[in-house]
């Protein structure tokens, strides 16, 4: 059957139908050969680009900052309170504005830390399958696991920069508050001013170290569902029920296992000479939460059906 | 009612380089048990138009979805442009646009920056011809006036032509679009039929899920019917048609002389309905069944002759009404 015969089968048409014809030579004069040797981190670029312009990211990070500063506000102007009441380094801070950076991470750990770090990594993919994204990333293509190990990428800067917003927002207010006095660690050594940034930079690098481990729970959770919120709920959750668990004595025997029982380790980074043999707990237990969780992840969305 | 492909199913082996998308026994069953789709063998001839036909639920966008290795079939094989699936996607998908399900982008980007974000992800694009395929893109889907203003307050229309800039970021050989004129205006639909059109004649392959008939009519070379997770027909649009006989319909007082008439002629299936009778008209030319009814003596009050639509081959296909609006 012609083309124009076809055309002529249907009166009502306006376009007309086209001739169908062997176009291998167009096809392939047309498309150009596939390369892959463009250079990589656009992803991982794009990836931080959509994560650090969303609102509500720089929002959580806002709250973040926002916690050293009302907590230097509040101990310039109120004074000191005697005893050992409130968190661990606020009784410091009027000494030294480094303290403040390191009372804040204390007051930031238990809850805001772990849920600004819980949306962006329970987002990861339960957001893109909610919006529908993720369909079209997949069949750009994005290989899965590429996708799952640039999202996670991408919330470990999360959580980096999350840690370092409040030190950094930390030791700004405090230098302005309360000056670079003469620090003294909790062994009682006085140390620099160099030495307690570099301290206080360890102290964020382990901090990270641990936070990633939730990280990677999140990610894992985020490839069960299509739901962000409750995917951020069930992590939030995770951390909070670690923490409340690790509180009671009598479940000593499973302290161990507790994603967070490490957590406040951070303060052997403050004393003289560092006892390195007691991060090492914290480390291998976050190391193995992020590796069984990544795992689980990517077992999880590789074999996943994508009907969002 | 005859079904030419199920008569003539496509079992050949298919030429890789004859069909942009071939399936064996692909096939969907879900964890509840449900056969969502069922032993379909597809034949998407390359250069071709390909309405995939069918109901709501009859299975389409599941075939589209493990086409584009979105979803694992349980059972059956199937090929894109000649390579393997799931396995050759990395180097196959990038020659296939697709539009599932509706377009899909973030809310608080802008159209142009959403199409960014899918050429920066993909690792087989020029960086350095980026902007201008994505203006090229824009253009082409005549968004590039509302390219800065943000997804969110996109109308439907915008955002299914903002999915077809997607698909349209780089040349494609094979375009998957699936229901690509919903919620489009009819000033749109124009359009993007005119592009579809534009496409195929440039030599790519369409392969086009719709339940709008009147798109298949007029953009369609092939037709593939779904129905009930199987595909109940397959073949060139104007053979579909041939597989309907031309029927005659005559009004009159004396029907029972009619009937005789038409039996003399040997007409086939002869219907009744009152003072109207019809029968199928095979072989021989209308004027002479006329003839025959004056020369017989029946008063022949009206005449004519139905030329078989497309809808009543789809709904002999699949037992259900289409939507015909569009």
């Amino acid at each position: 059957m012609s083309a124009a015969k076809q055309y002529a089968l249907v009166p009502g048409a306006f376009v007309p139908v086209p001739t169908l014809r062997p176009s291998r030579a167009a096809a392939v004069d047309d498309v150009p050969a596939l390369t892959t040797g463009f250079p990589a981190g656009r992803m991982f670029r794009s990836e931080l680009r959509l994560m650090f312009g969303r609102r509500r990211n720089q929002a959580a990070l806002a709250v973040l900052a926002a916690v050293p500063i009302v907590i230097a506000v509040a101990v310039r102007w109120s004074g000191p309170r005697g005893g050992g009441e409130g968190p661990a380094f606020l009784s410091l801070v009027n000494g030294n504005g480094l303290f403040v950076a390191l009372a804040a991470l204390t007051v930031a750990l238990p809850l805001f830390l772990p849920l600004a770090i819980s949306t962006t990594a329970a987002d990861a993919i339960a957001g893109e399958a909610s919006l529908g994204t993720l369909r079209y990333l997949l069949t750009v293509p994005v290989s899965r696991t590429r996708l799952l190990l640039t999202k996670f990428a991408a919330v470990i800067t999360y959580t980096f920069v999350g840690v370092l917003v409040i030190a950094v927002a930390g030791v700004a207010i405090g230098l302005l508050l309360f000056g670079a006095g003469p620090a003294a660690l909790l062994s009682g050594t006085p140390v620099g001013f160099g030495e307690a940034v570099l301290r206080l930079g360890m102290v964020c690098v382990y901090l990270t170290l641990c936070l990633v481990a939730l990280a990677a729970v999140g990610l894992f959770v985020s490839t069960l569902t299509e739901q962000p919120i409750g995917a951020t709920i069930a992590v939030v959750a995770t951390a909070i029920t670690s923490q409340v668990l690790g509180a009671v004595p009598q479940l000593e025997v499973i302290h161990p296992f507790l994603l967070t029982n490490y957590w406040t380790d951070f303060g052997e980074l403050l004393r003289d000479p560092i006892s390195y043999g007691a991060l090492v707990p914290g480390l291998v237990s976050a190391l193995i939460w992020t590796a069984v969780s990544a795992s689980a992840a990517w077992a999880r969305f590789g074999s996943k059906d994508v009907t969002s | 009612m005859t079904a030419p492909a199920v008569e003539r199913p496509h079992r050949r082996s298919p030429d890789a380089d004859a069909h942009a998308v071939t399936t064996v026994g692909l096939t969907k069953q879900f964890r509840g048990g449900q056969v969502a789709v069922d032993h379909v063998d597809l034949a998407v001839p390359t250069g071709a138009v390909y309405g995939f036909l069918g109901p709501n639920g009859s299975g389409k966008t599941t075939t589209i979805r493990m086409l584009l290795g979105l979803t694992r079939p349980t059972a059956g094989t199937h090929r894109l442009l000649g390579g393997r699936m799931p396995e050759d996607a990395a180097t196959l998908l990038p020659r296939v646009g697709a539009l599932v399900e509706g377009p899909a982008f973030h809310p608080h980007l802008s159209g142009l920056d959403n199409l960014r974000r899918l050429d920066a992800v993909d690792r087989t694009a020029d960086p350095t011809t980026s902007r201008a395929r994505i203006g090229a893109a824009l253009d082409r889907v005549g968004l590039t006036p509302a390219g800065r203003k943000k997804y969110r307050v996109y109308s439907l229309g915008m955002r299914q032509r903002l999915g077809l800039a997607a698909a349209l970021l780089r040349p494609r050989e094979l375009f998957v679009l699936d229901e690509p004129t919903n919620g489009l205006d009819p000033q749109g639909t124009r359009e993007v039929r005119t592009l579809i059109a534009e496409l195929a004649a440039a030599g790519t392959t369409v392969m086009l899920s719709t339940h709008l008939l009147a798109e298949v009519e007029q953009v369609c070379t092939h037709v593939g019917v779904m129905n009930s997770g199987r595909l109940v027909a397959q073949a060139p649009l104007a053979e579909l048609r041939a597989g309907t006989a031309t029927r005659v319909e005559v009004e009159t007082d004396r029907p029972v002389d009619a009937i005789a008439t038409m039996q003399r002629l040997e007409l086939p299936d002869v219907v009744v309905q009152g003072r109207r009778v019809g029968a199928a008209l095979g072989e021989l030319p209308s004027d002479r069944v006329v003839a025959a009814l004056v020369y017989d003596g029946v008063p022949v009050q009206g005449f004519r002759v139905v030329v078989p639509d497309l809808e009543s081959v789809f709904v002999g296909l699949t037992g259900e009404g289409f939507d015909v609006s569009g």
